[in-house]
């Protein structure tokens, strides 16, 4: 029988999300690689635009459908994927490391009888043996591991391995399993979503505030700055402690890991637990009154100045290149 | 009701870290120890939800003797009892979530309370892991927990927002920052904790499903430039930002 990875998907609101595309193309290059061959299984009940998924990897997809399964559910996602991975003998399976895929990997581990990696930022194969590199300390050191099951499941970090569409499209193969009676004994209910909010994990541009912003009511300057620049707002723990910003919106080693393609951050001087958490983003502009602070020895483009006079200006500039 | 409480040992996560000579761990020297922030959130609500329907906490710990610092710590705050599986070697997630799974379960615990990740691996997964061992329920990240005779609702944070759970006893919740406000050790609660009892029991050795090959630092920026300290730098870091980085 071929060997196979098995991806796993992820839909949110009917959308498969970006990430499982850069999980598809992490599964395409290692398949050629290694002769594999590629099944990808999405579980959710309506999905849009299901032939987007050849065009970055070309594999069997399998569709599981149930009214139940919109909405995520530990139980059920996890039997599907268990039962679908023993049946079809897939050695390597890939998720995201999402908050749903975070939460999945390991349960499909243990099913599996597999070791996992989780928040893999790295995965190659040498002499058929998968190596993957992760952060850990929240990216203050890097760590090398491999697996020594026979079964491997790994998570990739989004925002890290790059969606490569194919150069032609691969045949759409699709197959739907109606699921009868998923398993709901674990299941969420409903999705409070944040009103229009993009989350600090998911943007590709972040514009973050600290101490320096010196109180909730001056959130608006980098409200504004994001809002030109299509950016999700962050936060330094000062300030999420401070109360002045929800927990959710904080960045660094309590808080989320990022790696957007350009953090700017405003009035955070760098404490380790912060830079921990946002100095692998591609590019850091900084804005601060102390040229000391520490948050310059990771930025590229630095303003050592007051953000109350430079950050109006650059909303206004950065509005006139928009248009 | 028996509530369990797993709690870790970690570097402070003010501290700089230092890889140490084998290339697979890091240097302990100069590194100030604590209890993973994430675990104070989980043996807070693991308090709370005592204070409310009665029972009794076990704290429980996995690793070297250092670990007894944060089992006593989690006494101090108001744990009734401590167990530590003791083991010297560096475990995967897997031997983890295995200890804790066999000690929970001789325990006969139903409820089990630990923080989304720990600092220091962040691998994220020791709960869920424990909870498929079980065959118990689990809910991961949790911001909110509510338990009603035998059914557990809980909002977990997603990208974006939160999503509302619902499952069962026996059940494990892991914390996020948010659940609650963690408590301080009362100065009594520090006393009181010294004449507590840490039951000591070793971990089976197993093989290593995950294997850790080497620990590397990442690759260190070059600082960039600092282009004015004033508004009149504006102009030029967008043309930077635009033309050079291109990434607005």
């Amino acid at each position: 029988m071929e060997k196979k990875i098995l991806v796993i998907l992820e839909q949110r609101n009917g959308k498969i999300k970006k990430s499982s595309f850069e999980a598809l193309t992490v599964a395409q290059n290692l398949a050629s690689s290694l002769g594999f061959s590629v099944d990808a299984a999405l579980i959710g009940n309506e999905v849009e635009n299901l032939s987007e998924v050849f065009s970055y990897c070309s594999c069997k997809l399998v569709h599981f459908t149930h009214a139940d399964l919109q909405l995520y559910s530990s139980s059920a996602y996890k039997k599907i994927a268990v039962e679908y991975a023993s049946q079809q003998g897939c050695e390597i399976i890939l998720l995201s490391n999402t908050s749903l895929g975070k939460d999945l990997a390991p349960r499909v581990a243990i099913g599996l009888k597999a070791g996992l990696v989780s928040d893999c930022i790295s995965l190659e194969q040498k002499e058929n043996q998968l190596f993957a590199v992760r952060p850990i300390y929240a990216g203050k050191a890097l760590q090398e591991v491999k697996l020594n099951s026979e079964v491997k499941v790994f998570s990739l970090r989004p925002n890290v391995f790059k969606a490569v569409q194919l150069e032609t499209k691969a045949n759409e193969k699709i197959s739907t399993v109606v699921e009868e009676n998923p398993d709901l004994s674990n299941r969420v209910k409903q999705i409070i979503r944040s009103e229009g909010k993009l989350d600090v994990a998911e943007a590709d541009i972040i514009v973050s505030g600290g101490r320096g912003v010196k109180g909730p009511e001056h959130f608006n300057l980098i409200e504004g700055l994001a809002e030109q620049l299509g950016a999700a707002v962050g936060a330094s723990r000062a300030v999420v402690d401070a109360g002045w910003r929800p927990h959710e919106d904080q960045v660094g080693q309590t808080g989320k890991t990022v790696s957007p393609s350009l953090y700017v951050a405003c009035g955070i001087s760098g404490a380790i637990q912060h830079l921990a958490g946002m100095s692998s983003s591609k590019y850091i502009v900084a804005i601060n009154k102390d040229k000391d602070a520490p948050i310059f020895t990771v930025a590229d483009y630095g303003i050592a100045g007051d953000l109350f006079e430079i950050l109006p200006i650059l909303t206004e500039e950065i509005k006139k290149l928009k248009s | 009701m028996k509530i369990a409480v797993c709690v870790s040992h970690v570097p402070d996560t003010a501290t700089r870290i230092k890889i140490a000579a084998d290339q697979k761990s890091i240097d302990p020297a100069g590194v100030s120890f604590v209890l993973n922030p994430y675990d104070e959130y989980a043996v807070e609500e693991a308090l709370k939800t005592k204070e409310k329907f009665g029972g009794e906490v076990v704290v429980l710990s996995v690793g070297g003797d250092r670990v007894k610092e944060t089992i006593r710590k989690s006494l101090a705050m108001g744990v009734d009892e401590g167990v530590h599986l003791k083991t010297d070697e560096a475990l995967d997630s897997f031997a983890i979530a295995q200890a804790l799974a066999d000690e929970i379960k001789s325990l006969g615990s139903e409820l089990v309370f630990m923080g989304k990740q720990s600092v220091d691996y962040d691998s994220g997964m020791v709960g869920q892991l424990t909870a498929e061992l079980l065959s118990f329920n689990s809910i991961s990240v949790c911001v909110t927990f509510n338990l009603d005779g035998n059914t557990i609702t809980a909002e977990r944070e997603i990208e974006g927002g939160k999503e509302i759970v619902e499952t069962s006893l026996p059940c494990i919740i892991t914390a996020q920052k948010g659940l609650n406000e963690p408590r301080y050790a009362s100065l009594k609660g520090i006393m009181a904790a010294k004449k507590k009892v840490i039951q000591e029991k070793p971990v089976a050795s197993t093989p290593a499903l995950v294997e850790n090959l080497q620990l590397k630092m990442p690759t260190a920026k070059n600082p960039g430039r600092i282009l004015g300290t004033d508004s009149s730098a504006v102009p030029e870091l967008v043309k930077l930002l635009h033309e050079e980085a291109k990434v607005i």
